[in-house]
């Protein structure tokens, strides 16, 4: 009877314990609600009703119009029949894997030299600085400056000029704007990507490079049968998270361009549509854009959760 | 084959592949010393221009600084040439956003982390799945409902608005609760609940010391992302005195074309990069273990 008693009273006291917890998390799902839940909802609710600032002060709807505003975002404006969603997400699409490729490109070579015991690299901590540093920079002051950079009387255009050359506006051309914002991503990413990617190399088993270099293998043949292979959930793990950051892409163009999208509206993203729909307060059409992009990365992060959780 | 010519072909095989490491070594080097100089290059044009006048900017490019740093720190600070450009009050809304958002971000983070790993409670699993799920939705998504919402109940132009939602950090969330199931036995809290500690004591005096690791990395982290953050502060604040740096730098874009003194426009961005630059160079080694820890399982 005693016993049970105790037991019934050691059983209490842990309860009353575990109230703390919920007590604990209340705060954060608090302020997640009404911060980020509620909005989010809100967002996908307002996509499908007709709801906008027509002039100041005057608003029109809200009226329930189901699908319309998807279905308008897929009609073509005007009469040269482009797509304004398609051609901002083609844009996107473009000037990430511009970027991403040399930065995935790069970030694999300098993470297979800094593991490398063979080549045992000098240095590594003042390389990694220097490659990491353009990540911590504001995105914004990073676009201003390479818009000082390449500008018309910028360094370098007083070079071409001093040799010779004329006047190249780069920030009026198609091609040579998506360029620089796809360096300017690579530039402050090409660093994290490496140091992520050598943290997956190093948790490769050492001994398996330790056999291979035994049997005589190659530095090549070590990297394409041991390191590409064991890396490849990570690699994924990386590529996939870079093109979900690389969809919602919006500092760079947006400063480099002055929001513009310049020249044509030929670098303009799927963020910056959204900015520029929801900056003239049409609550409707800027959440079915928001809907569409969500939808996109949804389902580039269920790969990710697929493949993180595989092994 | 006899010996000899056995230990003749091994030198010889010996002496290729210390020539072949040499080469690598060469080749390896002097793609990193490219990528090196490529990297600091723009840092260097930046500090360089910062020196120079509006005069000389616009004239010829030279790799050597000027005399005019002085003279555009002060123009920048004092008599600034663009008029979206407030220095003091940027500087001061940046720190105030940037500084509260990460002090709640890794508090309650911590909190949360703790609360989940330590206490069994009803529906502890779901709660802490509900969290990893939500950490994959982008924040954007909310952007509209936010604006929304800060529109009808007329909180935009607040620099509260851009701090509290700080407290629900997932991914601080989830690195603090990694760190915990590391490094706290849960011995220890028995232990402190034996001294009569109450449990918010307990975690105010006993967990988030022994978490002084985990909270000074996301302390950064959180400290630069809010202080880089332009999306959502661009949104919400139009109000020239509470505009934070990002802002600031983004109207200064829009303004730039020929009105304003170049020179200053260097000091600008150099002042803005500056703070994190400094802090980043003092503690580059636990930051850059810090990536890793967060954003790759296991």
């Amino acid at each position: 009877m005693k016993a049970i008693s105790l037991e019934r009273k050691e059983k209490k006291k842990k309860v009353t314990y575990d109230r703390w917890g919920l007590y604990f998390i209340i705060p954060f799902f608090v302020v997640y609600f009404l911060f980020t839940l509620i909005p989010q909802l809100l967002t996908i609710f307002y996509s499908f009703f007709e709801y906008y600032r027509k002039t100041v002060g005057v608003y029109i709807g809200p009226n329930f119009i189901g699908f319309q505003n998807y279905v308008n975002l897929f009609k073509p404006i005007d009469s040269s029949g482009t797509i304004d969603i398609l051609k901002y997400f083609g844009n996107t699409t473009i000037m990430w894997i511009v970027g991403a490729l040399p930065q995935f490109l790069i970030a694999l070579i300098l993470a297979v030299m800094f593991t490398s015991t063979r080549l045992n690299v000098k240095g590594q901590g003042f390389f990694k600085t220097v490659f990491y540093l353009p990540n911590v920079i504001m995105a914004s002051a990073f676009s201003l400056l390479i818009f000082q950079v390449f500008g018309r009387v910028g360094p370098i255009n007083q070079i071409i000029v001093m040799n010779g050359g004329n006047t190249v506006d780069f920030l009026r051309q198609k091609t040579s704007v998506r360029a620089l914002i796809a360096m300017t991503n690579f530039v402050m990413w090409f660093g994290n990507t490496t140091i992520v990617l050598m943290a997956g190399i190093q948790g490769i088993d050492e001994s398996l490079f330790e056999s291979a270099r035994i049997d005589g293998a190659s530095s090549f043949k070590v990297f394409k049968d041991i390191t590409m292979p064991l890396l490849k959930p990570i690699f994924i793990y990386c590529f996939i998270t870079s093109m979900i950051g690389g969809l919602q892409m919006f500092d760079v163009p947006q400063i480099l361009t002055a929001g513009q999208g310049t020249p044509d509206f030929t670098s303009k993203t799927i963020v910056m549509f959204i900015n520029e729909v929801l900056r003239a307060k049409d609550y409707g059409k800027s959440g079915a854009i928001s809907m569409i992009l969500f939808i996109i990365t949804g389902i580039l992060s269920l790969i990710v959760y697929k493949i993180t959780n595989k092994d | 084959m006899t010996n000899v010519s056995k230990s003749v072909v091994d030198n010889n095989k010996n002496r290729n592949a210390k020539i072949k490491l040499i080469i690598e070594r060469i080749i390896s080097y002097s793609f990193l010393i490219v990528l090196t100089v490529f990297c600091l290059s723009f840092f260097y044009v930046l500090v360089i221009n910062s020196t120079k006048s509006n005069d000389e900017l616009n004239s010829v490019f030279s790799l050597l600084p000027s005399k005019y740093f002085f003279e555009n720190l002060i123009g920048a600070l004092f008599h600034p040439t663009s008029q979206y450009v407030n220095i003091f009050s940027g500087f001061k809304n940046s720190l105030i956003v940037a500084l509260l958002s990460s002090v709640l971000t890794c508090y309650f983070s911590s909190l949360t982390a703790y609360g989940v790993y330590a206490y069994n409670f009803k529906g502890k699993r779901i709660i802490a799945a509900f969290i990893l799920a939500i950490m994959m939705i982008p924040s954007q998504l909310a952007s509209v409902g936010f604006l929304k919402i800060a529109v009808d109940l007329r909180i935009t132009d607040q620099l509260w608005v851009l701090i509290v939602p700080s407290i629900a950090a997932p991914a601080t969330y989830f690195y603090m609760h990694q760190y915990l199931k590391a490094t706290l036995p849960l011995e220890l809290i028995e232990a402190s609940r034996m001294d009569g500690s109450n449990e918010f004591m307990t975690f105010n005096r006993i967990v988030l010391p022994i978490m002084k690791p985990a909270l000074a990395v996301q302390m950064i982290f959180s400290f630069v992302a809010s202080w880089n953050n332009y999306y959502m502060p661009g949104l919400l604040i139009e109000d020239d005195n509470k505009t934070t740096l990002p802002i600031m730098l983004g109207l200064l874009r829009s303004d730039a074309i020929g009105k304003v003194d170049n020179g200053q426009i260097w000091m600008v961005i150099l002042l803005s990069i500056l703070p994190v630059v400094i802090v980043y160079l003092i503690l580059s080694r636990s930051i850059i273990k810090g990536v890793t820890s967060g954003s790759v399982k296991g």
